[in-house]
């Protein structure tokens, strides 16, 4: 019985993010729309060249993936920070549900608005050229890949907002994140940048998930080798994150 | 079962160097309503924290409905409703999506919790707000709502930690109206509250709280009692015998107070039928009219400052 609440628990809690995108639909869509404004402004605007053998657009639109869900965190800490500051999660803390099913509904959400973000974004890419050419399995693949990324990504948003959930510090990840963001292979290969820049940039784990997502795709600056790296980074990242954060949770009363 | 719906023997809590509550002691017989009276900061609201299983004491016993907060929490959440000093809605949703939602998550289930939700509704008097989310709503019907959402389950125990604070006088008055019926139905409630005149209106018993100990406990009479004597009032109807009534007055000078905006004289007495029948008697012999002589207990307010007061001179000394 308290399996079955528990799977109870985490649908009412996801249903309740869901019924917030319906109250909210103009903030959702900036949402998803905000990474499409970036693709096309990197894409025309800014453009390529950057040490890349073939089109831009088919370096940048993997890139663009990876740095979205990158900046997938700043939207989870956000979210939960808000919540924190309002009495409600007393209310949740003080009922016989499931014990972190308000972080499963967070996740949950969160985790389905980046797929919906993914696919729109590969959507526009594909109307502006970009061409994925590994076949259905390794598109697939890259998508696992991407989203294995945003969910390290979303335990860092929940811990960050448990341990420090003031809006002056959600300002301060917000503007950080893009430093982070572009200290990586998603707009401009290592290559083509002065010796200790590339190196640092090799080492930020979005570039891992970049290169990989590359590879899967056919794109240029794809080093299959790098699935690895691709792999392991996130689950590094989840294996320290996602327990601090659930242990966090759970103290939020001691 | 005959057990207290709360006890709670020694508990203490430190938040850093400071001692929120040093060996707090408190006992909540079934289907009463128990005010937590005291200053900002006196522990009420870790109290209720810890009852609530929102807050872990470092030591001590604290049990609610019959199960202990600490290795029960669950049980113990399965039986008490909380109103918070803040509002504990989601602020996006309306009204009936918040109550189906907490109904779901007290397991309710769908039709249960959809059904409950109306009923709710409908007993708040906010049946029609639809589709208006929360964060639109009054003060008061913000604080009804949040009221309705913890008595989803029909709780044993019910906390209400300041449920009144931020209400003008209506709202004030809805949320006791609301206190009131509850009560009727069985359930034990645990109130806190800065106001003195709610904790009197309200509660069967009172502790009241201070540096996070009960420095005093009772029926708000007996409290009223212990603080000190009653009080005559008399009013005189000529403000330039006020001094001259004063003087004829059988009481020691000592004690009395002299109003002269409210034309007022306010004197302790012991003996209550007897004083009053001689202030009476003086005043005729004397001449002087009066307007009105009251014979009065003190009010919660001045047993409050001199329990809290008191106990601020103890540590002085």
């Amino acid at each position: 019985m308290s399996a079955a609440y528990a799977v109870s628990d985490c649908w009412t809690m996801t249903r309740r993010e869901l019924a917030h995108w319906a109250r909210q639909p103009v903030q959702v869509l900036v949402g998803l729309v905000f990474p499409v404004m970036m693709l096309l402004m990197f894409g025309y605007l800014v453009g390529g060249g950057r040490a890349v053998d073939g089109p831009y657009v088919d370096y940048l639109v993997p890139g663009m993936l990876t740095l979205t869900m990158v900046f997938g965190l700043e939207g989870t800490m956000t979210a939960v920070t808000r919540d924190l500051r309002k009495g409600v999660v007393d209310r949740f803390r003080a009922m016989p549900m499931t014990d972190g099913a308000v972080l499963v509904g967070r996740a949950a959400a969160d985790m389905l608005q980046s797929a919906v973000g993914l696919l729109l974004l590969t959507g526009v890419g594909h109307a502006i050229g970009w061409r994925a050419h590994g076949g259905p399995g390794a598109f697939l693949g890259a998508l696992g890949l991407l989203l294995l990324l945003r969910f390290a990504m979303l335990w860092i948003g929940i811990f960050l907002a448990l341990v420090a959930g003031r809006p002056e510090l959600v300002q301060a990840v917000q503007i950080l994140v893009w430093p982070v963001g572009f200290l990586s292979n998603a707009f401009a290969s290592p290559d083509a940048m002065p010796g200790w820049l590339g190196t640092a940039v090799e080492w930020n784990p979005m570039s891992a998930t970049a290169t990989a997502v590359r590879a899967l795709l056919g794109n240029p600056g794809g080093e299959p080798g790098h699935l690895g790296a691709a792999l392991l980074w996130p689950l590094l990242l989840l294996a320290i994150f996602f327990p601090l954060a659930v242990r966090r949770f759970a103290r939020l009363g001691t | 079962m005959t057990e207290d719906a709360i006890l709670v023997e020694g508990a203490r809590k430190r938040f850093g160097e400071k001692n929120a509550l040093d060996g707090l002691d408190l006992r909540v017989a079934r289907g009463t309503v128990h005010g937590l009276l005291g200053p900002n900061g006196a522990g009420k609201t870790t109290t209720v924290r810890i009852l609530a299983t929102l807050l872990r004491h470092d030591d001590g016993l604290v049990r609610v409905a019959g199960h202990d907060v600490r290795t029960e929490a669950r049980r113990v959440r399965r039986r008490i409703g909380l109103l918070g000093q803040y509002a504990a809605l989601d602020e996006e949703l309306d009204g009936r999506q918040n109550l189906e939602m907490f109904g779901r998550l007290h397991h309710l289930g769908a039709r249960g919790a959809t059904a409950r939700a109306g009923a709710l509704l409908e007993r708040f008097g906010l049946a029609d707000t639809g589709r208006t989310p929360v964060k639109r709503y009054s003060g008061g019907m913000r604080r009804r709502l949040d009221l309705a959402a913890s008595l989803v389950t029909d709780p044993d125990v019910l906390f209400l930690d300041e449920p009144t604070t931020g209400l003008d006088p209506r709202g004030r008055g809805e949320v006791w109206d609301s206190v009131r019926s509850l009560v009727g139905g069985g359930t034990t409630v645990l109130l806190t509250t800065q106001y003195l005149e709610e904790a009197d209106r309200l509660a069967d018993r009172i502790s009241v709280v201070d540096r996070g100990r009960v420095v005093a406990d009772g029926t708000p009479d007996a409290l009223k009692t212990r603080a000190g004597a009653d009080r005559i009032d008399v009013v005189v109807r000529d403000a330039a015998r006020l001094d001259e009534a004063a003087a004829v007055l059988p009481f020691p000078a000592a004690g009395t107070d002299v109003d002269r905006d409210r034309r007022r004289i306010s004197v302790p007495v012991h003996d209550r039928m007897a004083s009053l029948a001689a202030t009476v008697r003086a005043l005729e012999e004397a001449g002087i009219e009066a307007e009105d002589v009251a014979l009065r207990r003190p009010t919660l307010d001045e047993v409050f400052l001199r329990l809290t007061g008191e106990r601020t001179a103890e540590v002085a000394a």
